[in-house]
């Protein structure tokens, strides 16, 4: 696995708040019929979750089942774990109406850590984080690009983007978090 | 002459020095000035010149509304034009220069216009400006090229950053004077989520100055209080330095904070725009003092009667040691006891009204000030300052009743609610006519997504001018329960509205009376627009400039609008008002750019290879977002000859090229075969496992939109590649159609672009290349041409498609994403001795054209169809239907004549000018020449030596052999012959070997 | 700048969020149609001043496509619904009918 690398090998950046890439993880597109048993059965196995609800995010300590679309889930496993998970899916689903595919190589994650961590993303996403639900999943843009995040702490939020402009982003989250720039200073 | 007082300034701490420089003259401030309290608190009363004539200008007014005291402000990276004095807050070091004069602001060349102004009347330049033609280019444009602008462009690269912010609220209250607050503190007690935001950096507005008490305190300590209160409460957000800049649809407000203006170079962004989704905006923006017109009103120290007294009370600045007070209202007679309290003189007051017995004018009165009623100003005489003014009746015609001897005039026209957010997404206004102003109709406002009112306009910015009256009506509006703070002023006898000072005033006078005073627009020019026919408003705003200048009119366009419907005849709300358009005041152009630029100007995205190529020579040429090689240089080499270099290696030894960014999208489902049916002009479902089949897709309008080979990769998913710049376009399509038009179908999609590095194998020496690398069979036999496998080559994941864009024996191999870069490399190892070279786009580009394979928005534009380009093999005949089909049979689309797709040979062997067309017989309804093709695809090619093209020519397949007249540049024509679009290895024995 | 509800994921987006696709519950006409039929499918719109019917897709949301009623004159917003229905649900033409005692319907 060697020579597989993330699109920024972990760039990290400090200012107000710690801006860093994360490291390749294991993601899998899932569609089909999010009610059905065969769905929840397949779920349960990849990640030990249930199927998320509209919106949420379903974590289980390095696993995670996502809500994308009414007819879509994001499933998160370690990134070695991928290729297993997506040959289990697919076995879990067969005979349904489904389509599984492996997406880790085309994401890009981000960790923003501090307690701060909302303010970075305010300048970026026309979102009301204070709106925002615990285990709440949102997928919207940053800046000109799409992105989707989830508070994954109680100060951290994670923000996933396309592989292809992960410099875009953390260039964005670096200009963000420069010290001086916090939002509502004290 | 202005100075600064010894003592008072709410606003200053004169323990607190600050230095600052005016046309390089040094001078003195306090923390707490502006740059235009510090300006006159130095002396400094004339600060510009004017636009049009180069009148000496001074600062008329203390906030938004100032149209003179302009300045060029700051230095190198940090210099900006335009700023307003009024509304800049003064820092250590500011470097400040006066602006639209030449050599200087005392000697001015330009004034001479001021001599000829009476030659340079409104139209001036639409009228003059006409014939000869020739002229334009030797004569009339320089002279507009000299004169216009106002200010200095920045040389230097901007040194501040920018940035956006995204808030979202259920109440934006708009302004921070006593209604705003009071607004808030009810909002704020509701549990609403509120924010309030302030231009300037004080809370309180004007009830701080006219000395309001409010619950039995002074305003000042009620308003500290008060913002106190609202600090603490954890829904409610304070701006100050916040100005709402524009209020759009669906309570979409724009607000611009001046983060660092104050305070240059500390390391914060200079400027943020918010961008405010309120659930509902209220607008206590307050009113703005008009001017009077009166002949000399734009002399520097003629000044707006509330400017006065702020600048008296906040600053501790006087205009003038005798000023002269000539009003309409009662409010102006607060400036005179502002001016007596700081010990200073006031020779007289002139009301322009016929009697002046209030509460206030008795209290100036009693002090020992003349009160002259029913009079006007004839003329202030002076010219770079105030020296005097000429009194006269106001009913009659300016004679010259007496001189008044004084250095400054404070004057008072009434107010205008500042109705601009209101007004901007529809909100309607009605003419008051006891208060002579326009402000909301609280029956017609801007409405939200919901269709009821999303503004509520307060205070004086909802015509309120006392101050008791405007709180109570700001705590009604946002909710407020119980009673509303209680205010105690003097109780004031009504206004009369004046438009003209005095009343009958001849041409003399009324070319003096300054509407505009920086475009300097007159009221002699509004009269002269109404003559000549300008009706309506709008149209005589762009005739004579009026409020067209950097102040938008915040103070001339309600006298404008009088002057002009009183030479209509007709009632002023008949006249109306121009439009009140976004922004209220200027922002700055960072601020809209916000962090875009740089490096983030606009997202760039990069294959797993980009920064290989980054470092191994790569010419780039953007495709879409994209970024591609268009050609790898080396040292010494040139672009053509790298591509040259490039296309041979490929055709003799083997190439690689970066095809990771090519479209990537998953169809699977038991009606996929269906849907692509549907989709492509030819038959997918047919495919069958293991194989790959190129196709076309083309919009409803039966015109080519994409192109790419699909995949069977089992039997119910197929994966389909696109062009670079189709991928999310081509995934939309498909969601689109079957998510609103087939959604019974059982069909899902996934882009999975990215998630694979693709890299184009192509070249004799391919098959060896990934023989070398091992691990699966791709041998001729084993691996046929139009079919992919699976496996692990060289260590790697892989899938490989054996297709071609060359006409080379090519394979393309996918990877994941994550090791693209590490197999780029490996393919580079091991192909060292087989002589591997990357390629870029170009050479893809030219080896495509060698054989005749169409490139979409090469050979495409929008309007051509699969059958101009004799691609009928690629449109299956047996289906009923597909996407295009219907549109495909119009007759116009079965026309013979149609220009389609053929080879085009130069006689001479040159390569014909891309996009040159080929010239017929006669001539059109336009008397233009006729044509009959154009070229689509022109290289030089340099396997065959010579340059090819493809072209779309009338009847084109038919004409083999002819020879066309392509007329290029400077009447030279290139004769080319038309020939097969297939220039080399017409069999294609070098793909399938 | 707009916001609508997305009826799939609950979002109440904006429109930089959202990518607008012109005139909702269009007859598409395939091959054997008549030239009339096929010119007012490609070609003819409504666009009228007032209420008005259209597809919307919450782009960098959840990609899903969506239907709108709203009204072009004063962009008030009266529902959202899903792309998967043949004409406006019953209750939505009922409030709008309610509010604009005047429209003509949606056809």
């Amino acid at each position: 696995m060697s020579k597989a690398v993330s699109a920024l090998s972990g760039v990290s950046h400090k200012g107000f708040v710690q801006v860093s890439e994360a490291g390749l993880r294991g993601m899998i597109t899932v569609r089909g019929d999010l009610g059905s048993a065969a769905m929840k059965k397949a779920v349960k196995a990849a990640t030990g979750t249930a199927v998320p609800a509209q919106r949420r995010i379903e974590v289980a300590s390095d696993r995670a089942a996502a809500w994308m679309s009414p007819d879509e889930l994001l499933v998160l496993v370690p990134y070695g774990e991928a290729q297993a998970t997506v040959a289990a899916l697919e076995q879990a689903l067969a005979g349904t109406h489904h389509l599984v595919a492996d997406v880790s190589d085309a994401r890009a994650v981000f960790t923003i850590r501090g307690a701060r961590a909302d303010e970075v993303l305010r300048k970026l996403c026309p979102v009301d984080f204070d709106a925002l639900a615990e285990g709440e999943i949102r997928r919207t843009r940053a800046a000109q690009v799409a992105a989707a995040f989830w508070k994954s702490g109680p100060e951290e939020f994670t923000l996933v983007s396309f592989r292809s402009v992960a410099a875009y982003v953390m260039g964005l989250l670096e200009v963000s978090v420069r010290p001086g720039s916090e939002l509502f200073p004290a | 002459m202005s100075t600064r007082l010894s003592k008072g300034g709410r606003l200053i701490d004169r323990t607190k020095p600050l230095s600052f420089t005016f046309n390089g003259r040094r001078m003195k401030g306090y923390h707490g000035d502006t740059l235009a309290s510090a300006l006159l608190g130095a002396g400094q009363t004339m600060v510009g010149r004017s636009f049009k004539y180069h009148r000496p200008r001074g600062v008329m007014a203390s906030g938004a509304e100032e149209p003179n005291a302009l300045v060029g402000l700051g230095q190198g990276g940090r210099f900006e034009p335009n700023q307003r004095t009024t509304t800049t807050e003064l820092f250590e070091g500011a470097e400040t220069i006066s602006q639209n004069h030449w050599p200087s602001l005392e000697f001015d060349i330009g004034a001479i216009n001021n001599k000829v102004a009476r030659f340079l009347p409104a139209g001036f330049y639409y009228k003059t400006f006409m014939f000869p033609r020739f002229a334009w280019k030797h004569v009339f444009e320089p002279i507009v090229r000299q004169s216009a602008g106002l200010g200095k462009v920045p040389q230097h690269r901007d040194e501040d950053r920018y940035e956006y912010a995204y808030a979202f609220a259920d109440v934006v209250i708009v302004g921070g004077g006593i209604a705003g607050i009071a607004s808030a503190l009810a909002a704020g007690r509701a549990g609403k989520r509120v924010w309030l935001i302030e231009q300037s950096a004080h809370w309180g507005g004007r009830a701080v100055v006219d000395g309001v008490q409010i619950d039995g305190q002074d305003a000042g300590d009620w308003v500290k209080n008060a913002i106190e209160t609202l600090g603490k409460m954890a829904n409610v957000t304070l701006r100050g330095r916040t100005m709402a800049a524009g209020l759009y649809d669906h309570g979409y407000l724009l607000a611009y904070e001046r983060i660092a203006d104050h305070t240059p170079g500390d390391g914060r962004p200079r400027h943020r725009l918010w961008r405010i989704r309120a659930g509902h905006v209220v607008t206590a923006t307050g009113a703005i003092e008009r001017p009077l017109s009166f002949a000399g009103n734009d002399i520097p120290g003629v000044m707006l009667a509330s400017a006065v007294r702020d600048y008296v009370v906040n600053w501790g600045v006087s205009p003038g040691d005798r000023t002269v007070i000539v009003t309409n209202s009662d409010d102006a007679y607060r400036t005179a006891l502002a001016l007596l309290d700081a010990g200073l003189v006031v020779p007289a007051v002139i009301d322009a009204r016929p009697e002046a017995k209030g509460e206030l004018p008795e209290a100036v009165r009693a002090r020992g000030v003349r009160v002259l009623a029913g009079h006007g100003i004839a003329k202030v005489k002076g010219g770079k300052e105030v020296t005097g003014v000429s009194v006269c009746i106001q009913a009659g015609e300016g004679a010259e009743i007496e001189s008044i001897a004084c250095d400054a005039v404070a004057m008072s026209g009434g107010w205008s609610p500042v109705v601009h957010l209101w007004s901007h997404c529809g909100g309607k206004l009605l003419w008051d006519e006891a208060q002579a102003m326009f402000r909301p109709d609280p029956k017609r406002p801007a409405t939200g997504d919901d269709g009821a009112a999303m503004v509520t306009a307060v205070g004086a910015a909802n015509g309120i001018l006392t101050p008791h009256e405007i709180l109570a009506d700001a705590h009604r509006a946002a909710g407020g329960t119980g009673t509303a703070p209680g205010a105690v002023a003097a109780v004031e006898a009504p206004m009369q509205p004046v438009w003209i000072m005095p009343q009958g005033a001849g041409p003399a006078l009324r070319m003096k009376m300054w509407l505009d005073p920086q475009n300097d627009v007159k009221v002699s020019d509004v009269q002269l627009a109404a003559r000549e026919g300008y009706e309506s408003v709008e149209h005589t705003k762009r005739y004579t400039t009026l409020g067209m200048a950097t102040d938008q009119g915040k103070i001339s366009n309600i006298n404008g609008l009088a002057v002009l419907s009183d030479a209509l005849s007709q009632a002023i709300p008949a006249t109306g008002t121009t439009t009140f358009r976004p922004p209220y005041t200027p922002i700055s152009m960072g601020a809209i750019a916000g962090e875009a630029r740089g490096e983030i100007f606009q997202p760039l995205r990069r294959t797993p290879m980009h920064g290989w190529h980054e470092t191994h020579g790569a010419h780039w040429e953007p495709v879409g977002q994209w970024r591609r090689a268009y050609c790898y240089l080396r040292s010494g080499e040139g672009v053509h000859d790298a591509v040259n270099r490039e296309i041979r290696n490929t055709r003799n030894a083997v190439g690689l090229l970066d095809a990771s960014t090519l479209g990537k999208i998953i169809v699977k489902g038991p009606d996929a075969g269906r849907f692509l049916d549907m989709l492509y002009t030819n038959l997918m479902s047919t495919l069958p496992v293991g194989k790959c089949r190129y196709g076309l897709m083309c919009t409803e309008n039966g015109f080519l939109s994409d192109d790419g080979v699909v995949v069977r990769l089992t039997e119910d998913t197929w994966l389909c590649h696109t062009t670079t710049g189709g991928a999310e376009r081509i995934h939309g399509w498909m969601e689109d159609w079957l998510q609103c038009e087939w959604w019974d179908w059982k069909v899902y999609t996934a882009n999975v672009t990215e998630e694979y590095a693709q890299v184009a194998v192509a070249g004799p020496n391919a098959r060896k290349l990934l023989e070398k690398l091992g691990g699966m069979d791709v041998s001729k036999e084993a691996f046929p041409a139009m079919e992919w496998r699976e496996g692990t080559l060289g260590g790697f994941r892989a899938r490989i498609y054996r297709i071609s864009f060359s006409g080379e024996l090519s394979y393309e191999v996918a990877v994941p994403a994550s090791e693209g870069l590490a197999f780029w490399e490996a393919l580079l190892k091991a192909g060292e001795a087989l002589g591997v070279m990357p390629y870029g786009t170009e050479a893809m580009h030219i080896m495509r054209a060698e054989k005749g394979f169409i490139m979409i928005g090469d050979e495409t534009d929008g309007t051509v169809i699969p059958q101009d380009l004799n691609l009928q093999w690629a449109i299956s005949k047996k289906k009923d239907d597909y996407l295009g089909k219907r549109a495909q049979e119009r007759k116009h689309m079965v026309d013979p004549d149609r220009w389609k797709l053929v080879g085009l040979e130069t006689l001479d062997g040159s390569v014909i000018p891309d996009g040159a067309y080929a010239a017929a017989e006669g001539v059109n309804a336009n008397g233009q020449r006729n044509m009959q093709g154009r070229v689509t695809s022109t290289y030089f090619s340099p396997t065959l030596g010579k340059g090819i093209a493809m072209g779309l020519v009338k009847r084109g397949p038919d004409r083999m052999g002819e020879v066309l007249d392509f007329p290029v540049d400077n009447g030279k024509v290139v004769k080319a012959r038309i020939v097969d679009p297939v220039f080399f290895d017409k069999d294609g024995e070098k793909q399938n070997v | 700048m707009l916001t609508l509800e997305c009826p799939y994921c609950g979002v109440k987006a904006e429109e930089t969020e959202l990518t607008a696709g012109g005139e909702a519950h269009l007859k598409r006409y395939g091959p054997g149609s008549s030239d009339e039929d096929f010119e007012s499918y490609l070609f003819v719109r409504k666009n009228p001043k007032g209420v008005h019917f259209e597809r919307w897709r919450h782009a960098y949301g959840c990609g899903k496509w969506f239907l709108a009623a709203r009204c072009t004159a004063t962009l008030e917003v009266f529902g959202t619904y899903p792309a998967q229905s043949k004409e406006p649900p019953a209750e939505l033409q009922a409030k709008i009918r309610a509010k604009r005692p005047n429209w003509e319907g949606y056809r």
